[in-house]
């Protein structure tokens, strides 16, 4: 490390820590005085070789060993892999498990929006929202339990359907949660849109120019932000998303000018919240009756499986963005070769130019904007004339919420 | 280039204009979903490795071309990368993904970068290097990705010859670098003196917890 050089700039790494999370990551800012100047990081100390595992697995073990890739997207990567699977075997889902795949997937981005405006609220230094936004999500939760068994891991996609149906006495269920989250939706749009802080924190930081966003392969709410028209919802119709009319979330559609900065980022993903609800309800009242696999014996599936040969592409629309399986198989139990690209894969990349040139006190709430799958902030040390001070998680968080009580004045 | 989207059979053949000679297959394949079964469409172009960046340049024409990740097989003589990319997205329901694969041989697993066409493809190119044992030229940045910096040399984990994970990195995975403050695990550790044989009575609970975890 240079960062023994008595001149600026200094060398700092940060992280990686935190097993709690999905992945930590370490980076390596180079800073004069308060100012990042490049930025460098490493991710994969959480790497668990799950697609190693994978491949000496058979498809249904896989599905569930799928579901446990992520703690927040526990939908997207079982039913990207079985699209993969089914578009190799020749299995057609039939057209009520679609219905009840998407409806699944859009509560999931529900909870996984929320909970990363919590997260954001946090890093400004604004606890008590998010306590309340995360005591909101708790309704998502609940509907999720409800639905699939499962607060997590939900183990609702198979390959070939889903392995749940919604009955009708829970439709009044869902009803009831979309009604409560239509109606905080204004609510919290004026908390974070219209609160004159958190524009000062967000507004042209942690900024990524729409050339960037496409040449750094940036997918997802962190892509729209920079507006980058994507969303594979409206691109690349999967599930029952064909019958559905979705459009992309743009910054300038609802605002008329876009900036890619952290603030189009909080705008892109309340405004989801409520396309979801819209999704949901649609999803609701034209689901076709109907069986929801199209093989209910596990052998019989395996066995189908087994037999396939080819190569296939799962892709669906996370809550972070593009997620993707690859899936090769060769007429045998398992696969021959599978690749996972969770969303945030794509969007590291795009940290280095938001992060540079910004300040030390901002790195939280740029880290946190893409929406990663990881918590990174969890040690600074910083090298200055020889002499070693630790920054911890907590030191980082509190400059961040001092920089927003001096700006409140 | 036409106005307007472009049908998968019309992006085809624009491929196939632009990299005469160096196309070995291809393929359209069409998947519907839902009541109304609206299509998406895969295209599937096997490419001999001279032309993968003509053909990434040809996309471009189309519109820069979204890089999904770069995939791979170990086919026994040679590793097969795939680079899966989509174009025409932002417009509803025609985005299509186009696959370029190329076949890298045993004796020669090299391939030119993509990072000056499109810089984000760096991050899954380190990926390759480290899990498939290639060696991207010109790759502005060959660090490891994901492994540890511990992990050994020569070993690539999606290989599935003799320089694939070992089956004794697996097996005794519990022992390597095992700190030494930590409670002693649930077998008898191994003298210098028993070294590659354990005793019955030691390895029957590592052995069948060993079992249990396969299952």
């Amino acid at each position: 490390m240079s960062g023994e050089s008595k001149k600026a700039p200094y060398r700092v790494p940060i992280g990686p820590n935190h097993p709690a999370l999905k992945e930590p990551v370490m980076f390596t800012f180079e800073l004069e005085g308060e100012v990042v100047r490049d930025v460098d990081f490493a991710p994969g100390q959480t790497h668990r070789g799950i697609e190693w595992m994978g491949m000496r697995r058979n498809p249904v073990q896989i599905v569930h060993l799928t579901d446990r890739i992520c703690g927040i997207c526990g939908v997207v990567h079982s039913l990207s892999f079985s699209l993969a699977v089914e578009q190799i075997a020749g299995i057609e889902v039939p057209e009520r498990a679609d219905y009840i795949r998407t409806i699944v997937h859009e509560f999931e981005r529900i909870q996984s929006h929320l909970l990363w405006a919590g997260v954001a609220a946090h890093e400004l230094g604004f606890d008590s929202l998010l306590h309340l936004t995360w005591r909101v999500r708790e309704e998502a939760m609940d509907v999720i339990e409800n639905l699939t068994g499962n607060r997590v891991n939900y183990g609702i996609v198979q390959v070939g359907g889903v392995r749940r149906d919604i009955v009708p006495e829970q439709h009044a269920i869902i009803e009831k949660c979309l009604a409560t989250y239509e109606g905080l939706l204004d609510t919290l749009l004026s908390f974070f849109l219209d609160d004159r802080t958190i524009r000062m924190r967000c507004r042209d930081v942690g900024v990524l120019s729409r050339k960037d966003a496409l040449e750094l392969c940036t997918v997802g709410p962190t892509a729209r932000a920079s507006g980058v028209n994507v969303d594979l919802r409206q691109d690349y119709p999967y599930a029952a998303y064909g019958d559905l009319d979705v459009k992309a979330v743009l910054p300038d559609r609802y605002l008329g000018e876009t900036h890619g900065d952290v603030y189009d980022r909080i705008v892109v993903r309340l405004l989801e919240v409520g396309q979801s609800c819209q999704i949901i309800r649609q999803c609701l009242s034209e689901m076709p009756a109907g069986p929801i696999t199209a093989e209910e014996k596990l052998v019989k599936l395996l066995a189908t499986c087994k037999k396939a040969t080819g190569e296939g592409i799962g892709r669906v629309e996370a809550p972070r963005g593009e997620c993707l399986h690859y899936v090769r198989m060769e007429g045998k139990d398992s696969p021959a070769s599978w690749k996972v690209k969770a969303s945030s894969y794509s969007n590291l990349m795009s940290w280095i130019p938001m992060l540079r040139g910004s300040q030390i006190a901002d790195i939280p709430i740029i880290v946190a904007s893409i929406d990663p799958c990881l918590s990174c902030t969890d040690r600074v040390a910083i090298v200055q004339d020889s002499r070693r001070s630790i920054l911890s998680k907590d030191d980082l968080h509190r400059l961040s919420v001092e920089k927003t009580r001096r700006l409140q004045g | 280039m036409k106005e307007g989207t472009l049908t998968p059979e019309e992006v085809m053949a624009h491929l196939t204009s632009r990299l005469s000679g160096g196309i070995r297959d291809t393929s359209i394949r069409k998947w519907e979903q839902g009541r109304k079964k609206v299509p998406h469409y895969t295209l599937w172009v096997d490419l001999e490795r001279d032309f993968l960046k003509p053909a990434i340049r040809a996309l471009m024409e189309i519109q820069f071309p979204h890089l999904s990740v770069i995939a791979g097989a170990d086919l026994g003589d040679a590793i097969r990368l795939l680079y899966i990319f989509s174009v025409q997205y932002g417009s509803p329901k025609s985005e299509y993904m186009v696959t370029f694969a190329i076949a890298l041989p045993k004796s020669d697993l090299t391939v030119p970068t993509i990072s000056d066409l499109i810089p984000g493809a760096v991050f899954s190119e380190r990926e390759k290097q480290e899990f498939f044992g290639i060696r991207v030229t010109g790759i502005p940045d060959s660090r490891r990705l994901f492994l540890p910096e511990d992990f050994p040399e020569g070993v690539f984990p999606w290989r599935k010859d003799e320089t694939g994970v070992p089956e004794g990195m697996v097996r005794e995975l519990w022992e390597s670098k095992r700190p030494k403050d930590r409670p002693a695990p649930p077998v008898k550790e191994k003298g210098p003196g028993t070294a590659g044989g354990e005793t019955p009575a030691a390895s029957a609970p590592a052995g069948g917890s060993a079992k249990e975890g396969e299952r």
